[in-house]
């Protein structure tokens, strides 16, 4: 029990997908789809002379969250920066389409992202299943499927991972947590260093970090960088899933207007925190997690009913 | 990818319920390990996939010495290799013995 204990507290961060799953579900209630024994693997890495791995990368399978029944797919973002590729990617896309067609299956899907994008070395296959996820969730959603996505990996939510996230019912973020499309290099080196300098760190981590994302309405918890955090930042959004209609998408299109017409001028997060009317906005950086918490749960922008 | 086999007849069977086992991550200095209990007797198989060749010799002397000191018999071990070091290989194939001996 002790150890138990002392688990729950271990990083998210620096898990591996495997411990991030163990960790975050109810103990011993995960079975896994298409185990590592079953060797699905890519086919295309040693034609590049890489090692691959026996998950590809992607643990899914199914379990109970506080007795919930879920489905969970995991990137490990330590194997090519848990890229979508061919089979890592089907493997995700075929857990939320069995959830969309098989109302006996769990009906709320985690998907726990870690991953830079697409993989380079499959780029067409990874691209076509990053648009397959998208219209898979959306398709899900419409049938009733909750999906909620856990950022708080190495590797970020970036390209088609932060595509994914931003097509998901509710995303729960850590402070390390990075929510992007193109990544800070990218940014810089076809826009320039004075769009966005990569090399500075404290701008990067406050522009994609898991702080800005929260505030601004990007994601809708904030979770400890632990496994009982993401846990209850999970737990805490089984309630706040909205429906999936007209409806949420004309409030979400007129939020995110809003959003644009609000923070357009800004040239940096904190003058986007000043203008949500934090008092220090400088204060946020260092700010600890529960404090930071309650905050965002009062700023109006970062509590809403769409996405 | 250079691919290494190794098959040793240990002194008996590892102890233990569990049928599969993995651990590790195939990155940078690391590697994943996955055990499977389906040999015979106290026969071991190991299996690698290295993108690091020139270290046949350094493998042999790692997989020697833990077949020695584990006795993992009954085990197929496949190995995809991320370029670790011969103590993390150690390290890996102890943890993944210690998951396999759980009852």
């Amino acid at each position: 029990m002790e150890n138990a204990a002392i688990y729950a507290r271990a990083g998210w961060f620096q898990a591996t997908a495997r411990q991030r799953v163990a960790g975050l579900l109810d103990p011993n209630s995960f079975t896994e789809f298409l185990g590592p024994s079953e060797r699905i693997q890519s086919p295309h890495l040693h034609l590049f002379d890489l090692p691959s791995a026996f998950d590809d990368g992607v643990v899914i399978g199914r379990g109970k969250l506080d007795g919930n029944d879920v489905l969970v797919a995991a990137q490990e973002g330590q194997f090519m920066g848990g890229t979508f590729a061919e089979v890592s990617g089907a493997k995700i896309v075929g857990l939320v389409r069995a959830a969309r067609d098989h109302k006996e299956l769990p009906q709320t899907v985690l998907l726990l992202l870690d991953s830079g994008g697409v993989r380079l070395q499959e780029a067409n296959a990874g691209e076509l299943v990053v648009a397959e996820l998208m219209r898979a969730i959306v398709q899900a959603r419409s049938a009733g499927v909750a999906v909620i996505a856990l950022v708080g990996g190495k590797a970020g939510a970036f390209g088609g991972a932060g595509l994914t996230a931003a097509t998901c019912s509710r995303i729960a973020v850590s402070e390390q947590g990075r929510i992007a499309v193109s990544g800070p290099e990218v940014i810089e080196t076809n826009k320039g260093v004075e769009e966005f300098d990569s090399k500075n760190k404290a701008l990067v981590w406050s522009t994609d970090g898991g702080k800005n994302r929260r505030l601004i309405g990007g994601a809708d918890a904030f979770a400890e960088d632990s496994m009982e955090g993401f846990r209850a930042a999970a737990i805490s959004l089984f309630a706040k899933v909205p429906a999936f209609n007209l409806k949420t998408m004309q409030a979400e299109q007129e939020r995110l207007a809003a959003r644009q017409k609000k923070f357009g001028a800004c040239d940096d997060a904190v003058s986007m925190w000043r203008v949500l009317g934090i008092k220090d906005p400088e204060a946020i950086r260092d700010m600890d997690g529960w404090d930071f918490a309650a905050l965002a749960s009062s700023i109006k922008e970062a509590n809403h009913d769409a996405r | 990818m250079l691919t290494l086999k190794f098959n040793h007849a240990a002194k008996r069977r590892l102890a233990g319920k569990q049928t599969t086992a993995i651990i590790g991550v195939v990155a940078s200095g690391n590697l994943e390990v996955l055990l499977e209990r389906l040999l015979p007797g106290a026969n071991c198989e190991i299996e690698i996939a290295t993108p690091v060749t020139g270290y046949d010799a350094t493998w042999k002397a790692v997989i020697d010495e833990f077949v020695e000191r584990f006795s993992p018999g009954g085990l197929r071990i496949s190995i995809n290799d991320g370029g670790a070091r011969p103590d993390t290989v150690f390290l890996r194939l102890m943890q993944g013995c210690a998951l396999m001996e759980n009852v």
